[in-house]
């Protein structure tokens, strides 16, 4: 093919800037203007802010050295390395299960996908409590595997499998359900053209469908994360409660506050609230990079200097 | 590359899109595939290009059976209604993706690839925002990005779904020619799809009217419109009055009671007086557009409605000439009579 001199007319493209205060001010009279924000902040204060401000006021109550002492503490320490396990297992299988189903969902039509959908959403809808007695049902001494396992000599139940098990299905449906909206919303067209320019099915997955939904796969994975770290009714159920083996974080701050160790318990509460906030950060960022990338300007075509030929 | 499609069908559960279809298509011909939504116009070039399997049918390229080579071996540019850009990567990789994700074999060279790349922006006129994303470029420029890209892999075939349908009319209108111009200048053998008849007619070397999964006509612009094959194509083509029974004597020669004739809103003659032919009725409205003017009669005898259609100054002269306002009374003669034979 040769560079040709072919003379495109001169598109002149209306390009449409949309008003900047396109949200001008209400015409509500300032001193209602005033009690609404009002109202809105005083619950904001009360009822989040604080009590994440106790949270940390409590932990440094009786001093710094009691708060390095409560979390370097060993039985703490387990706590967090248990927690880190069981997100550290959760978040990625969650992240490949996610991306596999909403690739599912989206792109293709299959008898059962409704079915599959109400599936995933099946974690939010029951509670966690019966997410864990579902697993001692299943895996427990009394359960269908219980006397299969007690042979082998395998434990699930009461031990770090049975956590990881239970953690893995409440955070289950956080990716999936970040994806499948926004994948659906995508279409299939970037992907056909992908093909029909000679890519392959893998080409096309890592080139053209992943880089589509970054962000919205990143958003999910701290979702999950934070639910995975946080979660307590399902984990409870399954773990028995050993102090230094099946305690997760939140597990552990339960029992060192019901044996009244008050600054312990929130020294290891304000880690899970810092985690809480660097999520939230992060979130933020996140938010602020899909909008940014929706809202980035139009370009007159004119502007140019090499426009005209 | 010539295309030939021989006995297509293809259902979308029980509605047929494709109903037993064959179409030749000549090497480096430009064919339009003209039709209303629904037609099954856009399944047939889906199925050329791969992108949908048939049910039954063959598709041949050059006149080797091409129906279950797969998309990618295929070597078709295809250009979507909604441009399908890659907004993640810039306009310069955009175009460079064919040529990126070839075999390491095939792959040209970096300075190679570049230079390709570059010459193809050149071509579009768009080399100055090559390093901009999808998001910043205006519909028109999109979709000659859109068109360079499928270009950058040197297709056999073009195939472009709807390429302007998402255009505003000025844009679509100058990309159109630009087209014309593109594809005499590179005679890739190309089909678009469009329900636009102006478009077609504009664009196209040959046009293919498609209703409910079928062919309805195929021939030049011209032929097609001045020589309608059927009732359909003739209302799809343009505005179009209809009469029923005896009308018409003189050009169509006479019509029998059943018979159907179809006169262009352009071909009636407006007169003072009646002649053979002839039928009377009043006008009951006017209305000007730029040079033309769209007068509505109402008929004398059955009291339906015909449009006529003429250029602005005609239109002025013929209001002093017979003092025509809202009420008055004429006669309607046809140039031009269309009649189809056993009328559907």
């Amino acid at each position: 093919m040769s560079s040709t001199s072919l003379a495109l007319p001169r598109v002149t493209v209306p390009v449409a800037v949309p008003p900047r205060n396109a949200l001008a001010a209400p015409a509500e009279p300032a001193w209602v203007r005033r009690l609404l924000i009002g109202v809105a902040l005083v619950f904001l204060v009360l009822f989040l802010f604080v009590p994440l401000a106790t949270v940390f006021a409590e932990a440094f109550k009786k001093g710094i050295d009691v708060y390095l002492a409560a979390i370097s503490e060993s039985d703490a320490l387990a706590s967090v390395k248990l927690t880190l396990i069981a997100a550290g297992v959760a978040v990625p299988l969650n992240l490949v299960f996610g991306i596999a189903a909403a690739w599912a969902i989206a792109k293709f039509d299959f008898r059962g996908k409704q079915v599959l959908l109400t599936l995933i959403d099946l974690p939010f809808s029951v509670s966690p409590v019966i997410a864990g007695l579902i697993y001692v049902l299943i895996f427990g001494l009394q359960g269908w595997f219980g006397e299969w396992l007690r042979d082998h000599d395998l434990k699930v139940i009461f031990a770090v499998p049975g956590i990881v098990l239970a953690t893995v299905f409440v955070t289950f449906p956080f990716v999936a359900r970040e994806l499948i909206p926004l994948m659906q919303a995508q279409g299939n067209e970037a992907e056909e053209a992908a093909r029909v320019l000679g890519a392959s099915g893998w080409q096309i997955f890592w080139r053209v469908t992943l880089p589509n939904v970054k962000w919205a796969l990143l958003y999910g994975v701290i979702l999950c994360n934070a639910r995975a770290m946080g979660e307590f009714g399902a984990v409870s159920v399954v773990s028995g409660h050993i102090r230094g083996q099946t305690n997760t974080m939140p597990l552990h701050i339960e029992i060192l506050y019901n044996e009244y160790q008050f600054a312990a318990a929130f020294a290891v509460a304000s880690l899970l609230a810092a985690l809480a906030l660097v999520t939230l950060v992060l979130k933020y960022l996140v938010e602020q990079r899909v909008h940014a990338q929706m809202r980035a300007p139009l370009i007159e075509p004119q502007s140019s200097p090499g426009a005209t030929p | 590359m010539s295309i030939q499609v021989r006995n297509l069908v293809k259902r979308f559960g029980s509605t047929v899109v494709c109903d037993h279809l064959n179409l030749d298509i000549r090497a480096g011909e430009l064919v339009a595939l003209l039709g209303p939504s629904g037609s099954g116009k856009t399944s047939l070039l889906r199925i050329i290009a791969g992108l949908e399997r048939p049910d039954s049918g063959s598709v041949l390229f050059q006149g080797e059976d091409a129906t279950f080579v797969d998309t990618r071996e295929r070597n078709v540019g295809f250009v979507f209604q909604h441009y399908a850009l890659f907004g993640h990567m810039t306009i310069f990789e955009n175009v460079a993706f064919g040529l990126r994700v070839r075999p390491k074999a095939t792959r040209p060279s970096e300075p190679e690839l570049v230079a390709k790349v570059t010459a193809l922006l050149k071509l579009v006129q768009l080399d100055w925002i090559a390093d901009r994303y999808p998001h910043q470029l205006s519909g028109g420029q999109r979709q000659r990005i859109a068109l360079a890209r499928a270009l950058a892999v040197e297709p056999q075939v073009l195939l472009l779904d709807e390429p302007f349908g998402a255009l505003d009319a000025k844009v679509r209108k100058e990309l159109r020619r630009w087209l014309r111009r593109l594809h005499d200048e590179m005679h890739v053998t190309s089909v678009f799809v469009t329900h636009d008849q102006d478009e077609a007619m504009e664009v196209a070397d040959r046009i293919v009217v498609m209703n409910h999964g079928r062919i309805e006509q195929e021939g030049a612009p011209d032929a097609v419109y001045d020589r309608p094959a059927t009732p359909f194509v003739l209302q799809f083509l343009g505005d179009v009055n209809l009469f029923r029974g005896r009308f018409g004597h003189s050009p169509g020669g006479a019509a029998g009671a059943d018979d159907v004739s179809y006169v262009r809103p352009h071909e009636l003659a407006v007169l003072g007086t009646a002649e053979d032919g002839s039928l009377a009725a009043t006008l009951s409205q006017a209305l000007t557009v730029g040079p033309r003017t769209r007068l509505e009669f109402k008929r004398d005898d059955d009291g339906s409605y015909v449009d006529v259609e003429l250029p602005r100054q005609e239109y002025t002269a013929l209001r002093e000439s017979l003092d025509l306002h809202t009420g008055s009374h004429v006669h309607l003669k046809p140039l031009r009579v269309t009649r189809f034979a056993a009328s559907r």
